[in-house]
């Protein structure tokens, strides 16, 4: 059984989406919130448009840095297609975050969906908007910075 | 130390920022996953890193370096310690001066490799002290150890990182201040450097001296930790298998080893002692539950279908509970594949339709292999195209033979295609041979190195540039030919088949950048035509 202190997020998608990016922006969101972080994925073939998928855990303490199959909180899902692959790590109950929740008509850049659905993420985690934006100011180049910040209040809402 | 602020790093960079912290004067390397971003990483701080041709070379490097007094630090992956391993072997014998650290990144589950070696064994057989990180802040705190334990010793030591331990990221507090690092000076020590017999016999006794002294030191060690929990249960882990283990069994006592060569026996047998049983947590081959058990003291090894694949915390559950049953296997993902434009598709399309029987290599051109082009039938390690095919050349049938082609990328080729190329012209197959670089002017497959082909060094500035075609020439080569696989182009077919007919001994060049960075190469290149005209 998982620490319930622990939130275990997995993120999910094709190479090329920015799903390392998402997990980047995610971690350092919660260390700015003050919780110690690990997150891990794998580097490597994966780049060359096949599957990925980053896995971020937070909480008090966090000790292994891959969340345990079936103990995913949260699966969020650039791409609907990598449903099967990754069904197996959320926990019974866990919240499932998909591409089509987020309208992409209204996004000023295609390419920040990722930053959208954390946008959508982050209505249900303990961390406080402030982090959530300083994070992707930090995470992302400065011209890339309205799209993303647009992006990330549409997704949160 | 406990005011500087924490900062979340993957074991990678916790690694750079060690060695930038402890005054490592040299950082060499060739590109590896997941060791890649050790230099990388090292050179963007300020240090001054280096890509080598191959693991052998950054090695001899790195010893020339530690042997001058400095902390050196070399990096590669788990089969690159495999090239590497001629100067490992006695460089344990020699010793240094200064202090040498050596990266062996290991990929427990094939991430991106060709096989999962554990090289935990070659700390034995080399007879270098080992330590093994198990999260980012020690992949931080422990290098510094590894650097004081290769200067007090005067001997290599040898950092073994995993996949998990190189890409996590996790928090590290790093030092307030740099180590005060020894100057660079040349001492004449011939006995101890030049291993001619009569010095190395002695040296051989001098090794084994140091590492009885180690694991003696390692018996006390405060890089090894113990916590204590349930007189039931106790697990002796190490490296990313520790962070599960933690997780898997909380209740559990645990001894934890930083320092897994010489391992610490007596406070092994006293920790085993201690509890009604005794587990050994890793990752990879029995090799601590071998060790182990070898000195009589009961603990259990993991049962064989653990020896497989990465651990994670359902996976350090079931050893724990000796559950044997199938795993549940998820359903796989999406393959990789060759970039849309990538200029080695061209190539591999005419490989296939020609029905070339494809000594292939390590990149991602391995991926040809894959369909739609099914167009590879061997891959081995790094540069074994050109042997491979040559011995197919040698044995096979004539029509079959004549159908034989060797693929390389031009890292591959510099990293280890050289000599294979030396082997043809002076072992011609009777059918003559065809070697096809796939120049696409990068080390693509690690995330677009440089190397001595590109004539631009790690940080991207204008080096010296190695010319193939000229190095063919050099060796006596008649055909060579340059061509521009770009999609459609009538040309590929063309020299293939003409080499093919030909029954000589020929090179082809297929040369295009690859697209993933063809622009960010012309920027460079501008660049360096910029600063060279501001120079003259």
């Amino acid at each position: 059984m998982s620490d319930s202190t622990v939130t275990n997020v997995v993120i999910g998608g094709l190479g090329g989406q920015g799903i390392l990016r998402s997990s980047d922006i995610l971690a350092d969101a919660a260390l700015r919130a003050g919780f110690d972080v690990k997150k891990s994925e794998l580097h490597g073939m994966s780049q060359r448009g096949g599957s990925v998928s980053s896995d971020v855990r937070f909480g008090a303490r966090v000790f292994s840095p891959m969340v345990p199959a079936g103990e995913a909180d949260f699966l969020l899902l650039l791409a609907a297609d990598q449903l099967e692959p990754n069904r197996h790590v959320l926990r019974e109950g866990g919240v499932l975050i998909l591409p089509e929740q987020v309208d992409a008509e209204k996004l000023l850049n295609r390419k920040s969906l990722n930053v959208a659905l954390l946008g959508l993420l982050s209505r249900r985690l303990p961390i406080d908007e402030e982090h959530w934006l300083a994070a992707i100011r930090s995470n992302l180049p400065e011209p890339l910075h309205p799209a993303n910040l647009q992006a990330f209040s549409l997704g949160r809402g | 130390m406990s005011e500087t602020k924490q900062v979340l790093l993957s074991g990678d960079e916790a690694v750079a920022l060690a060695a930038f912290h402890a005054g490592v004067a040299l950082g060499v390397g060739y590109p590896g996953t997941p060791s890649t971003e050790i230099l990388e990483e090292f050179s963007r701080l300020g240090g001054h890193a280096q890509w080598s041709p191959n693991e052998k070379v950054a090695l001899e490097v790195a010893i020339g370096a530690a042997y001058a007094g400095a902390r050196a630090l070399a990096t590669m992956k788990h089969v690159g310690l495999n090239v590497a391993a001629d100067p490992l072997f006695t460089v344990t014998y020699t010793g240094v001066t200064g202090a040498l650290v050596i990266v062996s990144a290991d990929d427990p589950g094939l991430a991106s490799s060709q096989n999962e070696q554990d090289n935990r064994r070659y700390a034995v057989a080399a007879g270098a002290p080992m330590v093994e990180p198990s999260d980012s802040q020690e992949a931080y705190d422990l290098f510094l150890a590894a650097v004081e334990m290769s200067e007090r010793w005067r001997i290599p030591v040898l950092y073994r990182m995993t996949t998990r331990v190189c890409h996590a990221k996790t928090l590290v507090r790093p030092r307030s201040s740099p180590l005060a690092a020894p100057r660079a000076s040349y001492t004449r020590d011939v006995r101890s450097r030049v291993m001619i017999p009569a010095y190395a016999k002695p040296a051989h006794l001098a090794l084994r001296r140091k590492l009885a002294e180690i694991e003696a030191w390692n018996e006390t060690s405060p890089l090894n930790s113990e916590t204590a929990g349930s007189a039931e249960l106790g697990i002796i882990a190490s490296g990313v298998a520790y962070a599960h283990a933690l997780e898997a069994a909380p209740e559990a006592s645990l001894l934890k080893l930083s320092v897994t060569y010489p391992l610490p026996f007596g406070r092994i047998a006293r920790f085993a002692a201690g509890v009604k049983r005794c587990v050994v947590v890793e990752e990879g081959d029995p090799f601590l539950a071998e060790a182990i058990r070898a000195r009589g003291i009961p603990v259990e090894s993991k049962p064989e279908m653990f020896r497989f694949g990465e651990l994670n915390v359902n996976r350090v559950r079931r050893i724990l509970r000796g559950d044997v049953s199938p795993e549940p296997q998820p359903k796989p993902g999406k393959a990789p594949m060759l970039c849309e434009g990538c200029s080695h598709r061209a190539v591999f399309d005419v490989l296939r339709k020609l029905d070339c029987i494809v000594a292939g290599d390590i990149g991602c051109y391995t991926l040809g292999v894959l369909p739609p082009f099914n167009a590879m039938d061997t891959c081995v390690c790094m540069g074994a195209s050109v042997g491979v095919g040559l011995g197919l050349r040698h044995v096979l049938p004539p029509e079959q033979a004549r159908r034989v082609v060797s693929v390389i990328g031009d890292s591959t080729f510099v990293h280890s295609g050289i000599t294979g190329l030396a082997e043809m012209v002076y072992n011609p197959p009777p059918t003559g041979h065809v070697v096809i670089i796939l120049d696409n002017s990068t080390t693509a497959m690690t995330g677009h190195q440089e190397h001595p082909g590109t004539g631009r060094n790690l940080d991207h500035e204008p080096s010296s540039k190695l010319s193939f075609e000229g190095l063919a020439q050099a060796m006596g080569l008649q055909r060579v030919r340059v061509i521009d696989p770009r999609p459609g182009a009538p040309e590929v077919e063309e020299t293939i088949r003409e080499c093919l007919d030909s029954g000589e001994l020929c090179l082809i060049i297929a040369r295009r950048p690859c697209i993933l960075i063809a622009r960010q190469i012309r920027e460079w290149e501008k660049c360096a035509a910029v600063c060279s005209a501001l120079q003259s």
